[in-house]
C-alpha cells in the first residue's frame, strides 16, 4: 500500500508526533517499502484462525486489597520537567 | 592479575574461597574498563564508587563468614533499559535522557540481594529498536572482533562488554533478537527465557507480549547461574508464571545422548551467508558425535515472522510510548503552543528516527480502518506461527539453526534501508511470537575472525535442556574461549 502525505499527516496526529515537510518526504518512501513487505501476511490463509496475544493461558491475577507503601510525592515528581506546588505544570488548558 | 579474563563463576568461587577480594575483582575491572573502554563504548553510565563500596561490603561479609547471595562478590553489567533507582536510565533516548528512576526494576532487586555488584548501564538502540546499537541517541557500540562492525542489537553494549571482558555478567532484553542476535555477532552466549518466566517489572516496556530480561554470558554455565536468580514469579509482574525455578546448575552436564533435534529447513534458504551455514553444519556434527539423534523438520509459516512481528511489535510499541508525553519526566520541548502541541513537539524532539518509525507503523496498523488488515491478521499469523513449534516439539526436544544469517556487518552498511536491517532478525522473530525459551552460543568463525552463533529453541519453561544441550557443545569445543584481540 503506497501512503501519501495526508495520510502520514493523519498517523502523525493520532501518535502525537511532527515531521518538517523534508522529513516527510524520506519518510513516506520507507514507509510505503515497509508497508508493502508486512503485506505479506495477507497471503496467508487464517480462515477459523484464533488471534494469539498471550502465548500461554493468562487468567486475570488478584492480589488482596491492601494497603502498601509506594512512591512518595517528592519521588513521583523528581523527574517532571515542570511542577509547582506538589503537582505537575502544563500550560494553561482551560482560557 | 588479568582477573578479568576470568568467568562469573570462576570469579565466586575464588571470592567464596577467599582466594581473591571482590574489591580487587571490582578494581581490576574498573583498570580493564579504562583501558578499553574507549575504543568499544559497551557502557552508558559507569557506577564505579558504589560499585566498589558493594564490593567492600561483600567482602566484609565473606570475612565474618556470613552467609552470602548466588552472585556473591561478581560486577554485573545492565542494559540501559532497566530501571535503577538513583542511576540514569536513559534506554539510549533523548527523551530519557536525564531520567532517574525512583525505583529498581525487580531483577535489579534480586541481584542487589544476591550480593552482586552493578558496575554500569550498557548501550543499546533505543527503546531496544535496533539490530546493531546505531539507533542508540548516544553513539554506536563497537563489536569487540572488529571495531568497523556492529556489536548486533539491541542488547549490542550487553554484548559487547562481555566479549571485550568489561563485564563477568551482563543482562539484555529480547523482543525479536535483541539477546540472542548480539550474543551470536559478538561471539558470547545469549539466553532469552520463555515468557513469563522473568518478572518484566522495571523493564521499560516495548512489546509487552514479546519482551524478555535475560543472561548474556562468557559461557553456558554462568547463564545458568544467573538465570537461577532472575527466574521465578513476581507480585509485580501478573505475566510471571507461578513455577519453580528448577536449578539449572544441578543438571547441566548431563549430556545429549538420545535427545531429539529438529533442523528447520526454513532456517536454510537463499540470504543465508555460506561460512554461517558450514559453521551450523560443523555444529550439528558436534551432537550427532555425542549422540545425539538429528532429523529435518518444517516451521512453515517462518517466512511471515518478519512481517507479523512488524505489525505486533510495532503496534505495543505505539501504545507502550504514549506515556512519554514531556510532562511527567523525560525531555520537554522549549517552545510549544499549548498542552497538545507540546506533548507532539517534546515527543518529536526526543525520539530518533527509529522510534517514530515504528511509533507510526504500529498507530497505522491500529488504526480505523486498517486494524482488522494489519493487527488482527497479524494476530492470526502469529498462532499459525506457535502451532508450527507445537507440532515441532510433539516430535523434537530442541530446535537448532543459525541465530543470524550473517555475521556482524559494517557501519552504515543497513541502517540507510530500514527494511534490510529488520531482515536480520528472521531467524529470531518467531521465538517472541510463539513465547519459547532460545539460546545462541558461540560455534564458530568466519575466515576474516568473525564469531558464528548457533541458535537452539526449546520447548516453553524447558530452559533446563536447552542449557544442558548448550553445555554439552562448549565442553566438546573451544569456540567461547577464544578471545578477541583488542
Amino acid at each position: 500500500m503506497k501512503v501519501d502525505e495526508k495520510q502520514i499527516d493523519h498517523i502523525a496526529a493520532l501518535g502525537r508526533l511532527k515531521f518538517t515537510d523534508q522529513q516527510k518526504k524520506i519518510f513516506i518512501g520507507q514507509f510505503s517499502k515497509i508497508l508493502e513487505y508486512v503485506e505479506k501476511v495477507k497471503s496467508v490463509d487464517i480462515n477459523k484462525i484464533e488471534p494469539l496475544v498471550h502465548t500461554f493461558d493468562q487468567h486475570n491475577v488478584f492480589r488482596p486489597d491492601e494497603n502498601k507503601p509506594s512512591l512518595t510525592r517528592e519521588q513521583a515528581l523528581s523527574n517532571a520537567p515542570e511542577q509547582t506546588k506538589g503537582f505537575f505544570k502544563v500550560p494553561r488548558v482551560i482560557e | 592479575m588479568d582477573l578479568y579474563k576470568k568467568t562469573a563463576s570462576e570469579i565466586k568461587e575464588l571470592v567464596l574461597k577467599k582466594e581473591i577480594k571482590s574489591v580487587e575483582v571490582t578494581e581490576d575491572l574498573f583498570k580493564r574498563i579504562d583501558e578499553v573502554e574507549p575504543k568499544i563504548k559497551a557502557y552508558l553510565t559507569l557506577n564505579k564508587e558504589s560499585a566498589l563500596a558493594q564490593a567492600k561490603k561483600i567482602d566484609e561479609k565473606i570475612a565474618r563468614n556470613e552467609k552470602t547471595g548466588q552472585l556473591a562478590g561478581i560486577p554485573i553489567a545492565l542494559k540501559d533499559n532497566l530501571c535503577t533507582e538513583g542511576i540514569k536510565t536513559t534506554c539510549a533516548s533523548k527523551i530519557l535522557n536525564n531520567f532517574i528512576p525512583p525505583y529498581d526494576a525487580s531483577v535489579v532487586k534480586r541481584i542487589k540481594e544476591e550480593d552482586g555488584i552493578i558496575i554500569g548501564k550498557t548501550n543499546l538502540d533505543e527503546f531496544a529498536m535496533g539490530s546493531s546499537t546505531e539507533n542508540s541517541a548516544f553513539g554506536p557500540s563497537r563489536n569487540p572482533w572488529d571495531p568497523a562492525r556492529v556489536p548486533g542489537g539491541s542488547s549490542g553494549g550487553s554484548a559487547a562488554a562481555i566479549a571485550a571482558d568489561l563485564a563477568f555478567l551482563a543482562l539484555g532484553s529480547d523482543t525479536g533478537g535483541s539477546i540472542r542476535q548480539p550474543a551470536a555477532l559478538s561471539g558470547i552466549v545469549g539466553l532469552k527465557p520463555t515468557y513469563g518466566r522473568v518478572s518484566r517489572y522495571g523493564l521499560v516496556a516495548y512489546a509487552s507480549s514479546l519482551d524478555q530480561i535475560g543472561p548474556m554470558t562468557k559461557d553456558v554455565r554462568d547463564a545458568a547461574l544467573f538465570l537461577n536468580v532472575l527466574a521465578g514469579q513476581d507480585p509485580a509482574d501478573s505475566t510471571s508464571v507461578p513455577l519453580e525455578t528448577p536449578d539449572h546448575l544441578e543438571k547441566i552436564s548431563r549430556g545429549v545422548k538420545g535427545l531429539k533435534i529438529g533442523v528447520p529447513k526454513e532456517f536454510f534458504v537463499a540470504g543465508l551467508d555460506k561460512e554461517v551455514k558450514e559453521s551450523i553444519d560443523q555444529g550439528l556434527k558436534v551432537y550427532e558425535k555425542l549422540g545425539a539423534e538429528i532429523s529435518q523438520i518444517s516451521l512453515p509459516h517462518t517466512e511471515h515472522g518478519i512481517a507479523t512481528y512488524y505489525l505486533i511489535a510495532p503496534s505495543e510499541a505505539s501504545s507502550n510510548l504514549a506515556r512519554y508525553d514531556g510532562i511527567h519526566y523525560g525531555h520537554q520541548t522549549k517552545s510549544s503552543k499549548g498542552l497538545i502541541d507540546m506533548y507532539s513537539q517534546s515527543r518529536s524532539e526526543g525520539f530518533g528516527d527509529e522510534v517514530k518509525r515504528r511509533i507510526m507503523l504500529g498507530t497505522f496498523s491500529l488504526s480505523s480502518g486498517y486494524y482488522d488488515a494489519y493487527y488482527l491478521r497479524a494476530l492470526k499469523v502469529r498462532q499459525l506461527i506457535k502451532q508450527d513449534f507445537d507440532e515441532a516439539f510433539k516430535k523434537v526436544d530442541v530446535i537448532m539453526g543459525p541465530t543470524s544469517p550473517i555475521p556482524a556487518f559494517k557501519f552504515g552498511e543497513k541502517a540507510a534501508n530500514p527494511l534490510q536491517m529488520y531482515l536480520c532478525d528472521v531467524f529470531t522473530v518467531t521465538t517472541n511470537l510463539a513465547g519459547l525459551p532460545g539460546i545462541s552460543i558461540p560455534c564458530g568463525f568466519t575466515k576474516s575472525s568473525l564469531p558464528i552463533g548457533l541458535q537452539i529453541l526449546g520447548r516453553p519453561f524447558d530452559e533446563t535442556t536447552l542449557l544442558q544441550t548448550a553445555y554439552a557443545f562448549e565442553q566438546k569445543t573451544e569456540f567461547h574461549k577464544t578471545k578477541p584481540r583488542i
